[in-house]
């Protein structure tokens, strides 16, 4: 569906989160959370260690129950759809974990055909020759297609992950730590494969961070978790906040030698 | 959205061929679009030109069709000229045919007899090699327990008395329930053949020596091999995946005395306590059987017990405990500590240490049968 619903003013919100509470035992992690992501942004999330960054992903995607709140994701309120619709929704979406989670008895092809298998009537040998686009798109050599994830480098494996994740085209793509564990040039290599992929196939990214590289190489918006909500805006409108975790954030050593909040 | 399917068309004029393509070229459409090329777009050879003024929506597998097709035409006729695509499209056309038919090199073509030759040649090597290292890691194992038995101070008693816990304290139920229902099934099937010589009374004798000599021991040693060896290489496995072993090493530690030899010592410990327990139920079922079945009174059973085995029956099987112990420890400590890398890994050598450790249990019982048989006992 790239670049096709442009210009519908309100509509355009992709994910919409209304009073999201997530707890552990006693430990809150999300207290009324309220959180909009447009249709066709970049939206990084940051946060402090355990604030609740991937919990919040594993939310809307539905490997986490939320103990209260509404999540609704392309105009569907997740909470209470039959199988079949949930199904539906899942093939519109593609998630990345952390290490590329791939399935280590298939082969790179045969990880990416699996979204193809579950979700479409591809015939063996257009799902072979998608297989091998998608591929292709993620920047792997040709000689990847047959290899087994235990033969790949970890930054192949995020990009087969990728591969993976963008299998059938999803309006939605959800990145748990990208750049995590790539080394630098690796790691901007990465940021631009995604923002190449996220302008060409008109994605909707959401993407938990550590690395304020990517913040700036990549991301529209920005949403940072602190005292269990979350505070979105640009990276100026947060240059600008006050709030202490924020500026030690955006102000701090390392954000400087990124290049930002360096005034 | 029937009304905004995907749809195609093609006119020939002026000796030139003209497709037109438009509505939604999305992958669900994909599908029957592509049997649609592959049926009918193979005959003319006159040059093409493809407008897609009339798309819609495209996404990456649409584009991929196009692409595909533009070339196969490309490759009988030469001449294919694009035109219209809209500039929102653009993007995603351009890198979709960068990226496509990338053709992988085929996968080799393969001899399924010299395949044969070759897995049969790799396995019997691999059995080879297995052997010579589970020797070599006996021998630092061997080694090791001389060098703590000079200084005891160096064991790990906290874990294995811990060990201890798991592999015999906790086993002792299953244990006990497994060899009191073999005893069980012994007497009622002694009971039943001997009956048609009038000697049901030899049932005793039956279970007496076969469970003192072979099945209490047996059973609580492939109990023991399916129970504790595998964990010992699940739970030396996962240090090995989580570096933690590589750890221990830095430390200055060696990972025989912390890991191996605790656990090593538990088995060598609890494997005889357990036979013991095991031996006892094991009579107890074959008793409460005779009891029922040939109305013997629990004296008179224990009397024809006396009678039937002699202590060195009930020796014969103890004996083994520690040295089936040791094997299935040592077997369980050394797939753990041959983990590499991966999850999958902790999963096969788990496997496989149970395989090997009641492999090994069995071919050390018949080396102590052909023994026992040697020395008279």
């Amino acid at each position: 569906m790239a670049n096709t619903d442009k210009a519908k003013g309100g509509a355009d919100i992709a994910i919409s989160i209304r009073g999201l509470v997530n707890r552990f035992g006693k430990q809150v992690i999300h207290e009324n959370l309220d959180l909009d992501i447009r249709r066709g942004e970049v939206m990084g999330v940051v946060g402090g260690s355990g604030t609740g960054k991937s919990v919040l992903l594993r939310t809307i995607v539905g490997l986490n129950r939320p103990a209260a709140g509404r999540i609704q994701v392309l105009g569907r309120d997740t909470g209470n759809l039959t199988d079949a619709d949930w199904r539906r929704l899942q093939a519109k979406w593609g998630v990345l974990f952390q290490g590329g989670a791939l399935f280590s008895s298939l082969t790179v092809s045969e990880n990416v055909q699996v979204p193809m298998r579950e979700h479409t009537q591809l015939s063996r040998r257009t799902r072979e020759g998608l297989a091998s686009l998608k591929i292709g798109l993620t920047g792997l050599p040709v000689d990847a297609v047959n290899k087994y994830p235990s033969q790949l480098s970890g930054g192949m494996r995020k990009r087969a992950g990728l591969a993976r994740a963008i299998a059938i085209d999803p309006e939605i793509l959800f990145l748990d730590e990208p750049t995590a564990g790539l080394d630098p040039i690796g790691a901007a290599a990465f940021d631009q494969l995604i923002l190449s992929l996220q302008r060409s196939l008109g994605l909707t990214v959401v993407m938990v961070t550590h690395d304020l590289d990517s913040l700036v190489a990549i991301c529209d918006r920005i949403a940072v978790l602190v005292d269990r909500q979350v505070r979105v805006g640009t990276m100026a409108e947060h240059l600008a906040d006050d709030h202490p975790w924020i500026r030690e954030y955006f102000h701090g050593p390392r954000a400087r030698a990124a290049g930002i909040g360096s005034s | 959205m029937a009304q905004d399917d995907a749809w195609y068309e093609s006119e020939t004029r002026d000796r030139r061929r003209y497709v037109r393509l438009g509505g939604r070229w999305t992958l669900d459409a994909v599908p029957a679009l592509k049997r649609r090329f592959d049926a009918k777009e193979s005959s003319s050879d006159l040059p093409v030109t493809v407008d897609l003024s009339g798309l819609t929506a495209l996404d990456s597998a649409g584009a991929w069709l196009i692409e595909r097709q533009r070339r196969h035409w490309a490759g009988r006729h030469g001449a294919v000229t694009v035109e219209g695509l809209a500039p929102d499209f653009a993007p995603l056309y351009e890198r979709v045919a960068e990226s496509t038919d990338r053709t992988p090199p085929p996968p080799e073509p393969r001899n399924l007899l010299l395949d044969f030759l070759e897995s049969t040649g790799a396995g019997t090597l691999a059995i080879g090699h297995e052997g010579r290292a589970l020797l070599s890691f006996l021998g630092v194992t061997i080694v090791t327990m001389g060098r703590v038995a000079v200084r005891p101070g160096r064991l790990r008693f906290t874990s294995m008395v811990y060990h201890l816990q798991q592999v015999g304290l906790n086993a002792m139920p299953i244990v006990g329930l497994i060899t009191f229902l073999v005893g069980v099934v012994l007497g009622y099937q002694g009971v039943d053949q001997l009956r048609q010589f009038g000697a049901e009374i030899f049932t005793v004798n039956l279970v007496g020596i076969s469970v003192l000599r072979e099945m209490g021991i047996l059973l609580t040693a492939i109990m023991v091999a399916g129970r504790s060896g595998s964990a010992f290489t699940a739970q030396i496995g996962t240090m090995q995946v989580n570096e933690e072993v590589d750890a221990i090493r830095t430390l200055g530690l060696d990972p025989i005395e912390v890991l191996v030899l605790p656990r090593i010592y538990a088995l060598l410990i609890a494997l005889p306590l357990l036979t013991f327990f095991a031996d006892i139920m094991g009579l107890l079922g074959g008793g409460v059987m005779a009891v029922v079945l040939i109305d013997l009174s629990p004296a008179q059973f224990v009397h024809q017990l006396k009678e039937a085995v002699t202590l060195w029956s009930f020796w014969v099987g103890l004996i083994k405990a520690p040295v089936f112990g040791f094997l299935i420890g040592l077997v369980g400590c050394y797939q753990g500590l041959m983990v590499t890398g991966s999850a999958e890994s902790v999963g096969r050598r788990t496997t496989q240490a149970v395989v090997e450790g009641i492999f090994l249990v069995i071919v050390f019982d018949a080396v102590f049968s052909i023994f026992f048989s040697y020395v008279g006992v």
